[in-house]
């Protein structure tokens, strides 16, 4: 079963991706069983029959916004944030601002390019699940990898997981 | 300057760790190529030409004696023997080898030095005034803000991965010598009507192959909002930025595409959330960082020291030194110091490990033991006595740290070119050479005057050559080396980027057309009138006339 960082802990996880390939539409609904992310224009063409949907998520390319969540963020519990490249960076502001300026406590699931080295950057920005490519790592890397989310012990600025920079936790003295 | 506390240092040796890890798992093959390309840039560590070149922070350009030491020590150790300075007022080392780049940081660290962000797509070393503190015309001293950008900066777990490099720099003086205007974000320290502190901020300035001023995006951001602002600019940056073509990437193309004034809605819209949240700077924090940065004791001197004005009539030598690289200082009986790097038998900028070691014993006997960079690539003794200033000549000359000229057409800024860069297209440290050689008659260098030539060997533009009052730029054609010439560029107050003036030329060409450019201004110069004057005032022509002959001219008129 394909692994997945939550929490700071390795756990199992069943749930699929769906990717649309390029005959299909998002109007035509398919969907397997169990859980899954489907992609935002699914969501989008279907929200009706799929809100409360028991282990629904969404995901989104990096180049799709959160914002078209807003409003529906209530009937979701887990959303997925694709990194197509680990370069690519669009997807630290959408988590972000899922939790901060949207206010989402569910899941929050970085997908794609996913890399050890970028853990502790995505943890502070809100992903609260990590899932690196199948095959991608091997479950001991997998677990020697979960050292990366302890890579700094007291960074300087806030973020999600540390709503109050430096300057303002500690009693920094001259 | 700035100590580290235990907060500091912890950032730091946490960052060794981690990169040793990087490259531990790099060399045993469970990291890719294309997976720690981006991990060892934003740790400043290029694979060169002939081997990785590690790119070392400067924070805003200061550093102790002590961790200059370290510097020579590096140079000496891990790499041939000399450093180079950098147009971001950092340190290169040319040849460390891979495997030993982790015990290189772990000894930076012990010094509270570091190579984080020096490159990669994320918010790069901070960059300021190598005046600051010390310049009659400053009116706030910008260093503890850089810290305080500093900090802010360093790891932000949002703006890792931006679509492309982002530059910052700050200036608090009447004269920006911080280039504020060819940044991502150019910052310039000011009051209110009301007395109190903040920043004008300029966004979209930015060199390479596209150059571009910045434009002001805020007159007025009050100091405790900075860093939210900053981070609302990040955000619409990393959001919307170009991902699709590295070389429409940078910040400056999205602010041109949709228009200053809608760029300024869409940060102040996505500002609204952030500010006044926990980001909001405090009065303690930034008394914390400023407390760092007082002014040295110095002692109550005379204005105008007799010994100095004695020695100087004494010694042309000393006295032609001390006109160029000798300034004001804003305290009586104090002076400020260019070490110049621009011996013309060195590569502009570089610097040797005794020449290193000379330097910070220049800066424990005489200036407080500290010791600047500059983007000019030349180093600073901000505080000496003007007593003193003899002794500290004489032992830069024995070093060949005193080549007087300062400001001259000699005292180029040039980047490593195709001599070491993997990115160059062609050599610029052959060029600045022969230049330098064509120009070494002091007195020739004297008349012509304060100018500003700048060489890059590609279209990055590490050497600033679009505002350089004379530009060169390296070009590739069918696999050989051309230099392109501009005038008219300008850094400081009244930046502009420079004009090409025609074809390029071939490298053995570059001596003649830089001196048929600097006849052309010595016949046409009216009165006291610095070089890039009179190209303002009398336009390009009269240079293509003077470089290609009349032909360019009848050309360009028979094409109009």
């Amino acid at each position: 079963m394909p692994k997945l960082i939550k929490n700071g802990l390795v756990i199992d996880d069943s749930a699929e991706i769906l990717v649309l390939d390029e005959t299909q539409a998002p109007e035509a609904l398919n969907l397997p069983e169990g859980p899954v992310f489907v992609p935002l224009a699914v969501w989008q063409a279907h929200k009706g029959v799929l809100s409360g949907r028991p282990g629904l998520g969404v995901w989104l390319d990096s180049h799709e916004s959160v914002d078209d969540l807003a409003s529906d963020l209530d009937s979701l519990q887990a959303i997925a944030l694709n990194f197509p490249k680990f370069t690519d960076g669009r997807a630290y502001s959408g988590a972000a601002l899922l939790r901060s300026r949207y206010g989402f406590k569910g899941e929050i699931r970085a997908i794609g390019d996913v890399l050890r080295d970028q853990f502790f950057f995505m943890q502070r920005c809100g992903f609260d699940a990590i899932q690196p490519k199948a095959g991608r790592y091997s479950d001991a890397l997998l677990a020697d990898a979960l050292a990366s989310l302890q890579d700094f012990s007291s960074p300087y600025q806030a973020a999600i997981d540390q709503p109050e920079p430096l300057f303002r936790r500690a009693a920094r003295v001259a | 300057m700035y100590r580290y506390d235990s907060y500091d240092q912890k950032i730091v040796d946490e960052r060794v760790a981690q990169f040793r890890d990087q490259t531990r798992r790099y060399l045993a093959g469970e990291l890719t190529e294309d997976e720690f390309r981006p991990l060892r840039l934003q740790n400043g560590l290029y694979i060169q030409r002939h081997a990785p070149m590690l790119r070392v922070a400067v924070p805003y350009g200061l550093l102790s004696s002590r961790q200059v030491r370290t510097l020579a020590h590096i140079a000496r150790t891990h790499d041939k023997g000399y450093a180079h300075i950098t147009t971001r007022q950092n340190f290169q080392f040319n040849w460390p080898e891979l495997k030993v780049v982790p015990e290189i940081l772990a000894e930076l660290a012990q010094v509270e030095m570091h190579a984080i962000q020096t490159s990669g797509a994320c918010i790069r070393n901070i960059t300021s005034d190598p005046f600051a503190g010390v310049a009659g015309d400053e009116y706030i001293d910008p260093r503890p803000w850089c810290e305080v950008l500093r900090q802010w900066s360093t790891f932000h777990p949002e703006f890792a991965f931006l679509p492309r490099k982002f530059k910052m720099a700050v200036n608090g003086a009447h004269q920006d010598r911080a280039v504020i205007q060819c940044h991502d974000i150019g910052l310039e320290l000011k009051r209110d009507a009301a007395g109190e502190i903040g920043f004008r901020v300029l966004v979209g300035g930015g060199l390479g192959r596209t150059p571009i001023i910045g434009e002001e995006i805020s007159d007025f951001v009050p100091w405790q909002h900075i860093i939210t602002y900053c981070e609302a600019v990040l955000r619409v940056y990393n959001r919307y930025g170009r991902r699709d073509n590295l070389y429409k990437a940078r910040i400056k193309i999205l602010v041109k595409a949709l228009g200053i004034a809608e760029f300024k809605r869409q940060v102040e819209e996505e500002w609204v959330f952030g500010k006044n949240g926990p980001n909001t700077l405090t009065e303690a924090e930034v008394a914390r960082v400023a407390a760092h940065f007082t002014a040295p004791t110095y002692v109550q001197l005379p204005g105008d020291d007799s010994s100095y004005v004695a020695q100087r009539a004494a010694n042309p030598a000393f006295a032609a030194w001390a006109k160029r690289n000798v300034l004001a200082h804003k305290v009586p009986g104090y002076a400020v110091v260019v070490l110049s790097l621009k011996d013309p038998k060195r590569a502009p900028g570089d610097i040797t490990d005794a020449q290193l070691d000379l330097a910070a014993d220049l800066a424990d006997a005489y200036s407080f033991g500290e010791i600047r960079t500059t983007h000019e690539q030349n180093l600073v003794l901000a505080d000496v006595r003007q007593s003193d200033l003899f002794a500290v000549w004489e032992k830069a000359r024995a070093a060949g740290l005193a080549t007087p000229t300062f400001g001259l057409l000699n005292d180029m800024i040039c980047c490593p070119g195709g001599d070491f860069c993997a990115l160059a297209n062609a050599k610029s440290i052959p060029i600045a050479n022969a230049i330098q050689e064509r120009f070494e008659d002091l007195d020739y260098l004297y008349d012509i005057g304060d100018l500003e030539l700048n060489i890059s060997g590609c279209m990055n533009s590490c050497g600033h050559h679009h505002v350089g009052h004379i530009g060169i730029l390296g070009v590739d054609k069918n696999g050989s080396e051309w230099y392109q010439v501009s005038l008219g560029g300008s850094q400081g107050n009244n930046t502009s980027i420079g004009k090409v003036i025609g074809r390029s030329f071939a490298a053995a060409e570059m001596p003649d057309v830089i001196t048929k450019i600097i006849d052309v201004y010595r016949a046409q110069r009216q009165g006291g009138e610095r070089f890039i004057e009179t190209v303002r005032r009398i336009g390009l022509d009269p240079f293509k006339i003077g470089v290609y002959g009349d032909a360019a001219i009848i050309e360009r008129n028979q094409n109009a």
